[in-house]
């Protein structure tokens, strides 16, 4: 039953966590989010990150293009604050469930 | 008023100077400067008598009997007789677009990437594979090949972009690359059929078959490229093995 491995799992993206909101005190703006990418902890490392795609990935009830899974694609556009904080735009603005949850960031567009 | 020794003088020497200097036809490089040197701009040194005395139109015009040569325009081919009032006029003034004569140019390559260097892709079907790169395609695309034997990897085109460039070089130097351009990777038209519903059912049968040139040109590429690989130590293991970031493991602190 177990379908057979055809790819061994490699992992080319980076872990993130989706913090919230672009936001003010009473505020927000919801077209850019704020991520914390792991391993990131300084307004320098995030260099590397600007301009790499992100991914929030979740899985729905409903099948589209036979799968449960959707994606939302983004970007890296700068960071945010000192602590290696981003903030991202993606194609359509995350839902607020979105807060907390994981977001991938890839490798590419890659400059290295 | 000019004496008249003077006067006779420089009449003398205008009819002369050709014997003197006989001057060449047509210059074999077009005179870039002005003979008319500024003085301040919109005023010139020469008056136009003296201009049109320094320009030699006084020659040219003495070179075609009299008269300044002129071209005229080519009588207009006439007008076919039948000529039907067009079938439609916008009713406002149409604009017509201006034409696009923009050429992108191929992406410029990255200095880490030279042939036979070794590249990580990001994305794809071949993602985390280490892989051979051989040249850039006039499309500005990658060519690259696994070798196959080594990590399944083909003959096939990368982008840049999806692409991490290792400081690990191969020795290319005995692959011939030449005949590889973007028309080799050219997808086949598929035949358009007629719509009728017996044509629509077949055509969903024809199953894609890999012709023979493909895997000939790949064991042409890659043998020699499989005994650089051979020459150095674990390099086909390395090449076999897939890249991928563990636990731990920050790219952006990575050294490629």
């Amino acid at each position: 039953m177990v379908k057979e491995r055809k790819h061994d799992r490699v992992r080319l993206f980076v872990r993130g966590r989706v913090l919230g909101y672009k936001r003010s005190k009473s505020n927000q703006y919801e077209n850019t989010s704020l991520v914390q990418i792991e391993g990131v902890s300084t307004k320098e490392e995030v260099d590397w990150y600007l301009g790499k795609r992100l991914a929030y990935i979740y899985k729905c009830k409903t099948k589209k293009n036979d799968s449960n899974v959707r994606c939302i694609w983004g970007k890296v556009t700068r960071p945010h604050g000192n602590s290696g904080v981003v903030r991202a735009k993606f194609k359509t603005n995350l839902p607020p469930k979105s807060m907390g949850q994981k977001v991938r960031v890839f490798m590419y567009p890659s400059n290295i | 008023m000019l004496s008249l020794l003077v006067r006779r003088r420089r009449l003398l020497h205008h009819l002369l100077l050709p014997l003197f200097r006989p001057f060449p036809m047509a210059p074999s490089q077009p005179r870039t400067k002005s003979r008319n040197p500024l003085l301040i701009p919109g005023i010139g040194k020469f008056s136009r008598s003296k201009m049109y005395h320094k320009r030699g139109i006084w020659a040219i015009k003495a070179k075609h009997g009299g008269a300044f040569p002129r071209h005229d325009p080519k009588p207009a081919s006439p007008e076919p007789a039948s000529k039907k009032p067009p079938k439609f006029y916008p009713a406002d003034d149409v604009k017509t677009p201006v034409p696009n004569r923009r050429k992108p140019k191929p992406a410029k390559l990255r200095a880490s990437i030279t042939p036979g260097t070794v590249l990580i892709l990001l994305a794809g079907r071949f993602m985390g594979k280490r892989v051979v790169f051989l040249k850039q395609l006039s499309s500005g695309l990658l060519l690259i090949t696994g070798p196959f034997t080594v990590n399944g990897v083909p003959l096939r085109r990368v982008n840049q972009s999806y692409v991490v460039a290792t400081s690990t070089k191969i020795d290319i130097s005995g692959v011939n690359v030449d005949k590889f351009d973007d028309k080799y990777f050219k997808k086949e038209k598929k035949e358009r059929y007629k719509k009728s519903e017996s044509s629509f059912f077949e055509a969903e049968q024809e199953t894609k078959k890999l012709p023979k040139e493909r895997k000939e040109d790949q064991k042409v590429v890659d043998t020699p490229l499989i005994k650089a690989i051979e020459a150095v130590e674990n390099m086909r293991g390395y090449l076999g093995t897939k890249f991928t970031l563990r636990s731990g493991v920050k790219p952006h602190e990575l050294v490629f």
